[in-house]
């Protein structure tokens, strides 16, 4: 069976299909939550250096890994919608900013919640902290951009530049703690494995793809009212159900 | 080419150029945007002199003295190959041991002694329960015993065993 997947690159098409996705991923992101904090707060062991306190850990690092991931695949849709001039990409863009800036700031606030007891300061102005927070301004950054320009095409264009030179910051946040000497400890989750407890590890992996398939569900929601939006002199959308009644 | 390999390969240029220059900023900048100075970077005169900086090392086991007006300590900072005594009056942090890591910030004085207006812990990636890290210790520990008596010649050490 052959699927036209370029079908799905029309906004008119994606609306429909992404109403009926969403449920897929919300609702395994809940179970998913609860599985993850049980695990966390019930399961998971005391931390010997750090006692109870280490528990932040499983919203710090889950919140701190999308912060990263989600500006690059907002930046790879930026690009996309820039090169083949496609609208859908440009929303979809536009959709994940959100979501990004809130897992970039609960990774601050939640790491400045566990700086102050572990190391004995809210914020330092060290190499990771600061990439974060740079990450942080550069999602505010692109809303407000996207936000002033009145012509959503041409906003879609400025932003999409800020999004994609942005991108270089991601590998700096990565590799922040490698490259120079930092208070913020070294990845616990390398590339080669995790030094961490299994009880511990499954509580961060359920927290991760917790987050996870929520950032894909509320992007979703949030990409659907952008096509209403975008599209609301259009003749499909004011002959759907929900804009009638 | 048509316009959207143009643009493609525009992006791709710019991001590679932006990538560029980032690099050879934060390269430039290296010793900028690292948060401290090692003890032998000190040494070595590294570090500002007549300003407050900020020195990282492990906190040297058995160096840790509290003075008897109960606000000062004193301890060293080292990286293992030099180290730096610091003087600190005020709260330590939780995690403040001897041997774990530790950033202070403070001024080098003429006495040649740090005096450190803030003293941070710093933890390492390791999470594990206490169980964990007492088997870990105990197996390091026996490991180093091991070792040392195989090192040194019997003949020296006729009390040992």
């Amino acid at each position: 069976m052959a699927i036209n997947w370029f079908k799905y690159s029309a906004p008119t098409n994606f609306y429909g299909l992404a109403g009926k996705l969403i449920p897929f991923f919300a609702w395994p992101a809940a179970v998913l939550f609860v599985i993850g904090l049980y695990i966390g707060f019930f399961v998971a062991p005391t931390d010997a250096v750090q006692s109870e306190a280490y528990r932040i850990i499983f919203l710090h690092v889950p919140t701190s890994i999308l912060s990263m991931f989600i500006y690059l695949i907002m930046a790879g849709y930026a690009a996309l919608g820039l090169i083949f001039n496609t609208r859908l990409s440009s929303m979809m863009a536009q959709a994940l900013a959100p979501t990004g800036a809130l897992f970039a700031f609960i990774s601050l606030w939640t790491g400045a919640l566990w700086g102050k007891p572990m190391w004995g300061a809210w914020w330092v102005w060290d190499a990771r902290l600061t990439s974060e927070l740079i990450l942080l301004f550069l999602y505010l950054g692109f809303i407000a951009l996207q936000a002033s320009i009145e012509d959503p095409r041409r906003a879609d264009r400025a932003s999409a530049l800020l999004a994609i030179v942005g991108s270089v910051n991601v590998p700096i946040i990565y590799f922040s703690v490698k490259w120079w000497n930092t208070l913020h400890q070294g990845s616990t989750i390398k590339f080669t494995g995790t030094s961490m407890h299994i009880a511990m590890q499954e509580a961060m992996f359920a927290m991760l793809v917790a987050c996870w398939l929520y950032s894909i569900a509320v992007s979703l929601a949030r990409v659907r009212s952008i096509i209403l939006e975008r599209e609301r002199n259009t003749q499909w959308v004011n002959e759907l159900k929900e804009v009638r009644s | 080419m048509t316009p959207r390999k143009k643009r493609m390969w525009f992006i791709v240029a710019g991001v590679a150029l932006v990538a560029a220059a980032v690099g050879l900023v934060l390269y430039a900048l290296k010793n900028n945007v690292s948060l401290y100075f090692t003890p032998t970077q000190v040494f070595n005169k590294e570090a500002p002199q007549g300003r407050s900086f900020r020195i990282g090392g492990l906190v040297e086991v058995g160096s840790v003295q509290r003075e008897k007006d109960g606000l000062n300590t004193r301890f060293n900072i080292t990286d293992t190959v030099q180290k730096m005594p610091v003087i600190y009056k005020g709260i330590l942090p939780d995690l403040f041991k001897e041997g774990k890591g530790v950033v202070a910030q403070g001024k080098l004085e003429a006495d040649n002694v740090f005096h450190a207006e803030e003293v941070l812990a710093k933890h390492d990636e390791n999470y594990m329960p206490p169980e964990a890290a007492d088997a870990l210790k105990k197996a390091q520990s026996a490991k180093a015993a091991a070792t040392q008596t195989s090192d040194s010649p019997s003949i020296e050490r006729p009390v040992a065993k």
